[in-house]
């Protein structure tokens, strides 16, 4: 089986001053989670959606999804974690205690503030993660990066044509995934929050699908405006 | 649900713009296979004018496609499904203007979004059901098959019965689709080819004449004919229709123009000629083109030679390429395998 984990964690603490967690804010003509879970929805390749939201937006999330989303695939809204990896727990143990799994489960954690997921990108993570056994979705980075130890000055400037920025869907074989973060320490799970991190330091290989520069992350205002922008076609065409 | 749609802003540059699709109303198709066609390529290079790039831009090219059903919330159709969707869409119902003639109808990738994007959403009545074992890159391009049907069916409601010879001009893409389907509905009238290029008139091997237009035989005849040329061209082809067809006899005029074209319409009126219009199809048309298609399994073996580049499609790049090499092309269809 493959499962969509749709990632709802954030309370909106960076979105200006608005209070509604980000990924509830309406872009079109629905809230962007329910974007998000639609293409997650209508794709072929997976078969049961969980999404992961804080506490107090669980009813809420469930009312979207009951409004905007037809009938054809069950959707299940699950409290999320304190943290990312707490959240990725929490989705590992929802399918372990409701589902049969095996070595060929696999599980698809995305954003639910990147809407603009394609159909590819989707995919191929199912098809990496299956191959695999990990994947990220990145798209190469066009800014210089610049690392700095103390925050102040330049400690080195990677290659720019090995960096790449990581968007999500990031996938995984569910049991690989399992033993992965199994052998964490607590100290490592503190510090280690995403999961392809976690597996590139465990000497496991990760392997790179094709983002787009459109996936991006709604986080700040900005994020907000631009996607409303993707959004504007000519307004007699759709 | 956010919809990636690539659409074309200024001639060679495509960028990608976002839709909402209705996941409670409209029908979600994959695109599996589009194929170019000779309008789409016109509006790449920008070979239209000013008025019509600015009225029209942006917006997604390619109406010919064939695609599978991701989702039907109208319950006509099962996921998997293979189906041609329809690029023309009425807005009102006419019981004497087909609806690709009416002024108000829409047209995909002629001034509303055509099929390159990511899925395509459509009403359940613009989908066409492909028969099982029909090679999906012919089934790309029934659109133009159903542009044949549609002129066809048009002659058989305007010309006379006496069909002992029929003619097509134009030895490209429309002309060898044209003459395919009078070949296979007309088995008995003499089917005869004019052109310009030998090796072109070379493939209409299932005609029982071709000629070049320079040496068309002095007592060659035809009770009817039509038109495949376009273009300023086009302009001698009917000039030479009209010189050989029989009086009464029938023109369908299918090449589109950008300029006026002259016709001897001192001839048409000596021989009281018919001269009729033929632009685009219906959903009627798509789906006899589907029943002739099934029931003379021979044309898709000719339409297979039409089969040009397959071109798989990852990213923008691509389509661009896809494009470029079309532009190259004189005979044949640029298919689309659409993987992005």
């Amino acid at each position: 089986m493959v499962f969509a984990a749709v990632f709802a964690g954030g309370v909106g603490s960076r979105m200006g001053n608005s209070d509604t967690p980000k990924q509830y804010l309406e872009l079109g003509s629905r809230p962007i989670i329910i974007h998000t879970i639609e293409k997650f929805f209508i794709n072929e390749k997976i078969d049961e959606i969980i999404v992961l939201c804080p506490k107090p937006w669980v009813a809420h999330t469930r009312s979207l999804i009951a409004k905007f989303i037809p009938e054809g695939k069950k959707i299940s809204v699950v409290q999320g974690g304190d943290s990312r990896n707490g959240t990725l727990e929490n989705a590992i143990k929802f399918i372990e205690e409701n589902y049969e799994t095996d070595e060929n489960t696999v599980i698809v954690t995305h954003d639910a503030v990147r809407p603009f997921l394609t159909h590819r990108m989707i995919e191929e993570n199912v098809e990496a993660a299956l191959e695999y056994g990990a994947c990220d979705t990145v798209v190469p980075a066009t800014d210089t990066i610049v690392e700095s130890e103390n925050g102040s000055i330049i400690s080195c400037i990677p290659d720019r044509s090995k960096m790449y920025q990581g968007q999500t869907p990031q996938s995984f074989r569910l049991k690989e995934l399992e033993r992965v973060l199994a052998s964490l320490t607590e100290e490592e799970k503190a510090i280690l929050t995403d999961a392809c991190k976690i597996f590139s330091i465990k000497n496991k290989d990760v392997f790179l699908v094709k983002g787009e520069v459109f996936n991006i992350k709604i986080t700040y205002p900005y994020d907000l405006k631009v996607a409303q922008t993707l959004l504007k076609g000519k307004d007699d065409n759709d | 649900m956010i919809n990636a749609v690539y659409r074309l802003v200024a001639p060679g540059m495509i960028d990608v713009a976002c839709t909402e699709p209705n996941l409670k109303t409209s029908v979600i198709l994959r695109p599996e296979y589009l194929s170019i066609c000779k309008a789409d390529q016109r509006y790449y290079l920008g070979n239209r004018s000013r008025e019509a790039l600015k009225e029209k831009l942006p917006m997604a090219l390619i109406h010919e496609c064939v695609a599978r059903v991701v989702f039907d919330p109208t319950g006509h159709f099962k996921k998997g499904e293979l189906v041609v969707p329809v690029p023309n869409t009425p807005t009102e119902d006419d019981d004497i203007i087909a609806e690709n003639y009416r002024r108000s109808s829409h047209f995909c990738s002629s001034g509303y979004d055509g099929f390159l994007r990511d899925y395509i959403d459509i009403s359940y009545d613009r989908l066409v059901r492909v028969p099982e074992g029909l090679d999906l890159r012919i089934a790309s391009f029934t659109e133009l098959i159903s542009v044949a049907v549609h002129a066809v069916s048009r002659f058989e409601k305007f010309s006379h019965g006496r069909k002992n010879s029929i003619g097509v001009w134009g030895d490209g893409n429309v002309g060898f689709i044209t003459a395919l389907i009078l070949r296979a509905l007309y088995p008995d009238s003499k089917l005869y080819i004019f052109g310009t290029v030998y090796e072109k008139l070379g493939y209409f091997s299932f005609a029982d004449g071709t000629f070049h237009v320079d040496h068309i035989p002095e007592n060659l005849t035809i009770d009817h004919g039509f038109e495949c040329v376009g273009g300023e061209a086009s302009r001698f082809a009917i000039a030479q229709i009209i010189d050989i067809i029989n009086p009464e006899g029938s023109i369908g005029l299918m090449g589109v123009s950008e300029s006026f074209i002259g016709v001897n319409t001192r001839m048409v009126l000596e021989k009281g000629l018919r001269l009729f219009g033929s632009s685009r199809s219906g959903v009627a048309d798509f789906e006899r083109t589907m029943q002739i298609l099934e029931d003379n399994p021979q044309i898709a073996e000719y339409l297979e030679n039409l089969i040009g580049n397959v071109v798989e499609i990852h990213s923008i790049p691509d389509i661009h390429s896809a494009f470029s090499q079309d532009i190259s092309r004189n005979f044949g269809k640029t298919v689309l395998k659409w993987m992005k």
